[in-house]
């Protein structure tokens, strides 16, 4: 008896150290997007192209595989997505250059195939919002002092900080940043942007993982089978029990 | 005129004939299988022995496949890695296959010592048993460290600087040990090839050497039970153990079972949370290994974190590792330790039974507390403590506490 309930505890001890698994950073919004939705990620995938991959690269993705995942047909992944003389098997590799980059932010843009694994979408969806302007330049809540300038100011506008004197536990006083506010008003309201912003961060997700489309889907029918083969298993072994078990 | 009838087993009975003459199949297979005699009264605590078995050829499988994509070299590993998840035919499935079983190797593992630990199952005649496992444990330590080394992103790289830095700890030789370990001054694609080769080659060789030697050794003796009764001391007129029923086709039906509902869950894991919330990838892994930039943090992989903790809890370095190493290596001492007359915790006094169950307490709050960056020093050294206590302190209430009577036959 003390043995089962020896072993009940430890799986609910197991249980409540899975439950530990927390978001890495505080304080971001819910991205909300859907890898599922196909035509969400094909705007996403508009706009990666158009704004990111100025000076980003997706040095895994292969424009192949956009026309294999994203329901797109070869001349519109390369009529629309690509730019200069692409092939389908070539990679979504920056138009500029890694020396440029050097010399022009002082880093080489790190490439964004995995960033929605690394970062999650979360932080990408909150940072892409959290651009506001400074006298000395752009400026991020999430990401203070980025080597990125917003590259989609255009589209969001002008945001700058509303700030607090704010005292310290150690009696310094600092200038914190409570909210932004929208200053100038960009193409897009604030609700298009936010909206935009999924797209962008579930195309991300996507070339993040581009097996997860055939995984989640697949799964349930493994998980299905295997269900009725643990039934049908557990059926021979009561079948072979009966006698043992008298 | 009727056709006279085909007799369809007549080739198989021609093969199998000439395989008898020649070999000891058959005997093999009635020793371990069809007149292996185990106990009738295994419970859920007995799965985890031949899911331990499946996990590990699984891994063996699945790591022969990977290994056919993956590039051993410090520039192409990270880019070979995405290459099998994104343009090798279900290569995505086979690399979650093995990364999910890593993990989930060390799960069954955990729980089959445990179930060791509860049912006496080091106790005489079973120490040899014991040994080999914990060796197989230590092994399949050094053989997980080096393969989570082969994806070469961020954590891969600092999580094998960190843990190799270790061994700088001993003196005089530290510093020259770690060199020779990495084979450069800093961990570098001579430390990426090397490790390839023993999670490749080397390790698995051991490992499987290993097990056959854990299964030939326990086969000799013979399996424990939940009553911690020698089933081999009660027979009958034909030599057979009165609690025993043969392994074929009992267990192997009951094990095919246990099998089929752990693939469920583990199917679920590698479809729906390969990641598992950051505990069997991490998110820093994700990002290629760069020697010129450090994590914020380096917590090591969920299975290692308790002996990490332990290590934590010391200020000094080398006392640290020694304590570690302690952790790990006191298991070996626990059939001599305990020197109760009876196997099973079931007929043993509250004693037992509540130091079983603080060390389960102490090993899991360990491992909690060793992923964290911010735990407490003080909290650190208790369940270190505690660790420790219930094997030093196990010669004292196990040979002090009074034991319940234990039954002549099995109980269900």
């Amino acid at each position: 008896m003390i043995d089962r309930i020896v072993s009940m505890g430890a799986m609910l001890l197991l249980a409540s150290l899975s439950l530990q698994a927390a978001g890495k950073y505080g304080d971001l919004d819910h991205a909300g997007s859907n890898v599922f939705d196909q035509a969400s990620v094909q705007r996403g995938a508009t706009l990666f192209v158009n704004y990111c991959m100025s000076c980003h690269s997706a040095e895994f993705v292969r424009y192949q595989h956009l026309v294999n995942d994203l329901d797109l047909s070869e001349e519109e992944v390369l009529g629309n997505l690509a730019f200069g003389d692409q092939e389908l098997s070539d990679y979504l590799l920056a138009a500029m250059r890694d020396e440029d980059a050097e010399e022009w932010f002082g880093v080489v843009p790190p490439d964004l195939t995995l960033t929605a694994r690394s970062r999650g979408p979360d932080w990408i969806y909150t940072f892409m919002r959290s651009f506001y302007l400074t006298d000395d330049g752009w400026n991020n809540t999430v990401l203070e002092h980025p080597s990125m300038p917003h590259v989609l100011w255009e589209l969001q506008g002008i945001q700058r900080a509303v700030t607090e004197q704010r005292e310290a536990s150690g009696g310094e006083v600092r200038t914190e940043v409570v909210s932004l506010e929208l200053d100038q008003p960009g193409a897009m309201s604030p609700t298009e942007y936010d909206r935009a912003i999924r797209d962008l961060v579930a195309f991300m997700e996507y070339i993040s993982e581009p097996a997860q489309l055939t995984r989640k889907r697949l799964g349930i029918w493994v998980f299905l089978f295997l269900s009725l083969f643990t039934f049908i298993s557990w059926l021979l072994y009561q079948e072979y029990w009966k006698d043992v078990k008298k | 005129m009727a056709k006279p009838a085909i007799n369809f087993s007549r080739p198989f009975e021609v093969v199998n004939d000439w395989i008898n003459e020649r070999s000891s199949i058959a005997e093999f297979n009635r020793k371990h299988l069809t007149e292996y005699y185990a106990p009738k009264n295994f419970n859920l605590w007995y799965f985890f022995g031949s899911l331990s078995l499946l996990v590990l050829v699984n891994q063996i499988v699945t790591g022969i496949f990977l290994t056919m994509h993956y590039k051993p070299d410090a520039e192409l590993a990270f880019a070979s890695v995405e290459y099998i998840m994104r343009d090798v035919e279900w290569g995505w499935l086979i690399r979650y296959m093995h990364s999910t079983g890593a993990s989930l190797f060390f799960v069954v593992v955990y729980l089959h010592m445990f179930r060791a630990l509860m049912y006496g199952s080091y106790q005489k005649p079973r120490e040899l048993v014991w040994i080999l496992g914990v060796t197989i444990y230590l092994v399949l330590m050094a053989e997980s460290f080096m393969g989570y080394v082969l994806p070469w992103g961020q954590m891969s790289y600092w999580g094998a600087q960190v843990i190799i830095s270790l061994f700088g700890a001993v003196p005089y030789i530290g510093d020259g040990l770690v060199e020779w370990i990495r084979g450069d001054y800093f961990v570098a694609d001579a430390t990426l090839n090397r490790f390839f080769a023993l999670h490749v080659v080397a390790l698995p060789m051991v490992l499987l050497l290993l097990v056959v030697l854990h299964l030939a050794a326990l086969h000799e003796v013979g399996s424990n039970n939940p009553d911690g009764i020698e089933i081999k001391a009660n027979k009958d007129e034909n030599g057979r153990p009165r609690d025993g029923i043969p392994f074929h086709p009992y267990y192997t039906v009951k094990d095919i079972f246990g099998a089929s509902f752990f693939l469920l869950i583990a199917a679920f894991i590698i479809f729906f949370a390969p990641e598992f919330g950051g505990y069997f990838l991490k998110p820093d892994n994700f990002i290629p290994a760069d020697p010129l930039v450090t994590p914020d943090h380096i917590p090591p992989v969920w299975y290692f974190t308790p002996f990490y903790a332990i290590l934590q809890a010391v200020p000094d370095k080398l006392m640290g590792v020694l304590l570690m190493g302690a952790a790990v290596l006191i298991l070996y001492l626990v059939p001599w330790l305990d020197r109760s007359p009876v196997k099973s915790i079931r007929y043993r006094s509250w004693m037992s039974k509540l130091a079983l169950f603080i060390f389960a307490v102490a090993f899991i709050r360990l491992g909690m507390l060793g992923l964290s960056q911010e735990s407490s020093t003080f909290e650190l050294r208790f369940w270190t403590f505690l660790y420790f206590a219930f094997f030093i302190l196990m010669p004292i209430w196990t040979r002090f506490e009074k034991t319940k009577p234990v039954p002549e036959r099995v109980t269900h």
